[in-house]
């Protein structure tokens, strides 16, 4: 990843397009902010550098959505979840490729790029979902 | 400051709340202002009140903003300074301490404070997606997060971490319909039954329609002014004698906890120092049940139970009219309803009719101190106030 890359959320979803989940540590106190941000919120330094975060996490807690936004209809009843990946970071996303009745909290998933898309008008930001590690690539 | 007073309410307000047809908001504020105004005929609104304070949370419903001047201008106000508060579902409980600041600063004498939204009149997908704007957007809406699904995440948490149950959730939902059918300008005026509340449809797993707060036309006000000259106009003021705000990550992700609001555990904290009262001085408070799991998290985050235990309080019916400490008697969010700007300051009015002995047949006996407790979004704003009879 180039130095020149701006700690911005874009930036976040352009690495996720490329499949890659990266963070921005602070180079002044360590904190990795996740999502990426200009401004350590710790120590208010403006020097960081990217981070690759492990794609594999748990999962703290999920709900199943009924009642969705319009543009999530078609795929409800469906899954989302706050997981907690194993450098401690979180990200909160939908769950695709488990059955509902199966989601446990503590389970083990993985940041699924496979089905990124990319919409045509703002905001053009590709989206990652979390699947189950036992589903393969 | 311990326990001296920050402000006293001399009046307040608070329109009909439901699907209020053909009326828009500023109309629902010049009658929540006429009803403040009635109450206090030793006021002169054009002489005495120099600043109004608004909370509304969005523009998007009427495709209206700049609220500040036009409420001034329909509550007859005109020209004072008027200024709109946002604070998603916490607008009007972040104007009451705005305006708290304003008397405290000796820039205002006399303030009137209050908040407003019209919402019935949009369908349910616009709402949602309104509502969600209170949420994160690049983390959470992008990804079909809802805010209903942002308070499941908290009650999955809760009951995977203290035992809670859906069961717990519904009987905070079944008392706030005991309280709601009591208030005649609540939203819906009926008890529900416990089966009712579990057999309902899914919203967002595990939180099922009675769990959900109302979307509601409303609005509230109350007249504010420095403690010393509060008997000038009333022989009842009630006094703020504590006030607390404090905010969190917009993203719920981004927290330590998804079983407590730690914004809500700050601003108690301060309003409870502030005030020299502690949570079991609290005779009755008006808590911020958008969701049932919210409710029951505010138990906790108030210190009217320890942490884990806010099932066990609803269990032993312990926040119930006749109880020890009545929360919600307005029906709170769920029954009296939710019109998101006015919610903060509705809470006031409720309390303020508790302390002067005006709430009829919800009425607590010997009410002496009160607790308002307000949430923005899912929890990255939240303000306490404590009030006292004089």
């Amino acid at each position: 990843m180039s130095e020149q890359t701006p700690f911005t959320i874009e930036q976040f979803y352009k690495n996720i397009s490329q499949g890659k989940l990266l963070g921005a540590k602070c180079l002044k106190c360590g904190k990795v902010h996740l999502p990426p941000r200009p401004l350590c919120s710790h120590c208010f330094s403006t020097d960081f550098e990217w981070t690759e975060i492990p794609a594999d996490g748990k999962l703290l807690t999920y709900t199943i959505i009924h009642v969705a936004p319009t543009q999530f209809q078609s795929m409800a009843p469906y899954a989302t979840g706050i997981i907690q990946l194993s450098d401690g970071s979180k990200l909160p996303g939908i769950i695709r490729g488990v059955p509902l009745d199966e989601i446990k909290v503590g389970m083990k998933l993985t940041v699924d790029f496979e089905a990124c898309e990319t919409g045509q008008s703002w905001p053009q930001w590709p989206r990652y979902y979390f699947k189950s590690p036992a589903s393969g690539a | 400051m311990n326990g001296k007073p920050l402000a006293s309410i001399v009046s307040a307000g608070l329109s009909r709340f439901g699907k209020r047809e053909g009326l828009y908001a500023r109309e629902l504020f010049a009658e929540a202002a006429k009803e403040a105004f009635d109450r206090c005929p030793k006021l002169d609104p054009k002489k005495n009140i120099d600043a109004l304070y608004v909370g509304h949370m969005g523009e998007s419903y009427e495709h209206q903003g700049h609220t500040g001047a036009t409420m001034a201008d329909w509550a007859g106000l005109l020209p004072v300074p008027a200024t709109r508060t946002e604070a998603a579902c916490a607008s009007s409980g972040a104007a009451l301490r705005t305006a708290i600041c304003a008397v405290r600063s000796g820039l205002s004498d006399v303030v009137m404070v209050g908040g407003v939204e019209k919402m019935t009149h949009r369908v349910t997908a616009d709402v949602t997606e309104y509502l969600a704007m209170a949420s994160d957007y690049p983390f959470e809406q992008w990804h079909g997060m809802t805010f209903p699904g942002l308070y499941a995440l908290m009650a999955t948490a809760h009951m995977h971490q203290y035992g809670t149950t859906e069961r717990h959730l519904a009987m905070i939902s079944v008392k706030n319909h005991y309280h709601g059918n009591l208030n005649p300008k609540a939203h819906m005026q009926r008890e529900i039954s416990l089966e009712t509340a579990l057999n309902a449809r899914l919203v967002a797993w595990p939180l099922k329609l009675y769990d959900c707060s109302l979307i509601t036309d409303g609005a509230s006000c109350l007249i504010l002014t420095r403690p010393e000259v509060a008997r000038r106009f009333t022989d009842t003021p009630v006094q703020i004698v504590g006030s607390g705000q404090a905010s969190d990550t917009i993203g719920l992700y981004e927290r330590k906890s998804f079983t407590s609001l730690a914004a809500a555990k700050m601003a108690a904290k301060k309003a409870y120092e502030m005030a020299g009262v502690k949570p079991e001085d609290i005779d009755v408070a008006e808590v911020h049940d958008c969701f049932t799991i919210a409710e029951l998290m505010a138990y906790e985050d108030l210190g009217f139970c320890k942490p884990g235990q806010g099932g066990t309080l609803v269990e032993k019916g312990e926040t119930k009219l006749g109880s020890r400490l009545p929360v919600n008697t307005s029906g709170g969010l769920k029954a009296k309803g939710h019109p998101v700007g006015a919610t903060g300051t509705a809470q006031a009015y409720e309390v303020y009719l508790q302390l002067t002995g005006q709430a009829e047949k919800r009425q607590v006996k010997n009410a002496e101190i009160a607790l308002t407790h307000n949430v923005g979004g899912s929890g990255a704003t939240a303000t306490v106030h404590i009030y006292r009879r004089e």
